[in-house]
């Protein structure tokens, strides 16, 4: 049976489980048998992407395998109007595995219903992005343990697609979560009615100055500006949910700041030297973790 | 009243072979056949009748179809709009079998997905899917959640 990684919200916990303790154990010692070699892992990435493309790539490089790069949809047939399924369908006679990303919601899915090989979801729209989010439970599991955590998540979380997958894997855990959103960008209603339905308490603030000194995790994220009609707006909502040092003067907690990057101004250049900042760990850590996804979905 | 009954009676014509559909919410027999497949270029013989007074439902469409019999599936369908519509199978004018309608699971290809960012509003080769839940029907792609206005949603 083909494997596919595609909701978090599908994934068992034991799962994601067993998926971390794969990824530690590969980040305290690099596989050197070349476990993927004479594998080949397909990269259709449909919107721009530094640390979900580079990171596989990386990762399949360093089990052994090679990786087809799609290139960007103008130099593809999708230029020419090729369907995405006709294109999952082709490129699986060239690949083992794929990772797709896709502006579209749903795009892994219906990728996965068409393919003969495992389909890793890279992002699909505002939908999901589990990859992201085994990284995140990773890196939050080298400074804790999973269960019962508290965790604040600031910024977009209606389009934040990272924010979604999290929160259903956080689900499975037992988590709170407390939000600290702008206006009209809060969970998605379904979501939340997803949320509910696992049992996540999720708790609104005004401010993050309200809760940070409760939180285990404040997860951090991009406020996008083409949410908003013009640049002044934006800069009037987006400065009202940004990090600096200060905020974190009086937190006692073993609290870590995780962020998935790119950032823009939401987090102070001041704050990447307090002892909280996880961010670019978090980063690195995409490379275990993908690399037990890969062995995963193709051992 | 007598002449009422007459006149309804004129409205709503016996067939010799074929469906009745009754107890169809009020308003909703055009969506009943649009959503069987059945339009102005099909050749069945279709009879409608819309509002006509129920002292059950207050008011209430019927819609008889000469020379066909749904399948299970196609009445399945009829209780997106209509979940307290009857089926009567009629043979040589008489009812041979009767049956109500019970909403599917699974709803395939019959709904448009309103999330313009869905994968299946993208020219895709695929057939919307929504999962009926308590909250409506929830799309399989995109999660979005249709509770009302289902109608206007229709293929």
């Amino acid at each position: 049976m083909v494997k596919h990684i595609i909701s978090t919200r599908d994934l068992e916990r034991d799962a994601i489980d067993t998926l971390l303790d794969k990824a530690i154990t590969i980040s305290k010692k690099w596989p050197d048998n070349r476990p993927l070699q004479g594998k080949i892992l397909g990269l259709l990435f449909f919107e721009p992407s530094t640390r979900t493309r580079m990171s596989f790539e990386s990762a399949m490089l360093r089990l052994g395998g090679t990786c087809l790069n799609l290139g960007g949809p103008e130099v593809s047939s999708v230029s020419k109007g090729e369907t995405l399924a006709d294109t999952i369908r082709v490129v699986n006679g060239y690949v083992d595995a794929l990772v797709l990303r896709h502006p579209r919601i749903g795009a892994a899915q219906m990728a996965c219903e068409f393919s003969r090989v495992p389909v890793i979801n890279g992002g699909d729209g505002s939908g999901q992005h589990p990859s992201q989010t085994l990284i995140d439970l990773f890196t939050i599991r080298e400074s804790m343990p999973l269960d019962d955590i508290q965790v604040g998540m600031i910024g977009d979380l209606n389009y934040g697609r990272t924010t979604h997958s999290l929160a259903y894997a956080l689900a499975k855990y037992e988590a709170t979560i407390h939000t600290v959103t702008p206006d009209g960008l809060g969970f998605p209603r379904s979501v939340i009615d997803n949320l509910a339905d696992m049992n996540l308490q999720i708790i609104q603030h005004q401010t993050i100055e309200e809760i940070v000194d409760e939180l285990d995790v404040l997860y951090v994220t991009r406020i996008q500006r083409e949410r908003f009609p013009d640049v002044a707006s934006y800069l009037h909502v987006a400065s009202g949910y940004r990090i600096f040092p200060e905020l974190f003067d009086n937190v006692t907690k073993n609290l870590i700041i995780l962020h998935p990057l790119p950032r823009l101004d939401e987090i102070d250049p001041g704050v990447d030297s307090l002892p909280y900042a996880k961010y670019f760990r978090q980063s690195d850590n995409g490379i275990p973790v993908r690399m037990a996804m890969l062995t995963d979905v193709l051992g | 009243m007598k002449g009422e009954k007459y006149r309804q009676g004129l409205v709503i014509s016996t067939i010799k072979d074929g469906t009745v559909i009754d107890h169809i919410t009020g308003g909703e027999a055009l969506n009943v056949l649009r959503i069987i497949g059945i339009t102005g270029t099909t050749q069945e013989m279709v009879s409608i009748a819309t509002n006509v007074k129920s002292t059950v439902m207050g008011k209430k469409d019927v819609v008889k179809i000469g020379n066909r019999e749904l399948s299970r599936e196609q009445v399945d369908r009829i209780a997106l709009i209509a979940p307290r519509a009857t089926i009567n199978i009629v043979r040589d004018y008489d009812v041979v079998e009767k049956k109500g309608v019970s909403v599917p699971d699974t709803i395939i290809g019959i709904v448009r997905c309103p999330n313009p960012c869905c994968i299946t509003n993208a020219g895709e080769p695929i057939q919307t899917r929504f999962v009926m839940e308590p909250r409506g029907l929830v799309c399989s792609y995109c999660d979005w959640v249709l509770s009302c206005d289902i109608t206007s949603h229709f293929l």
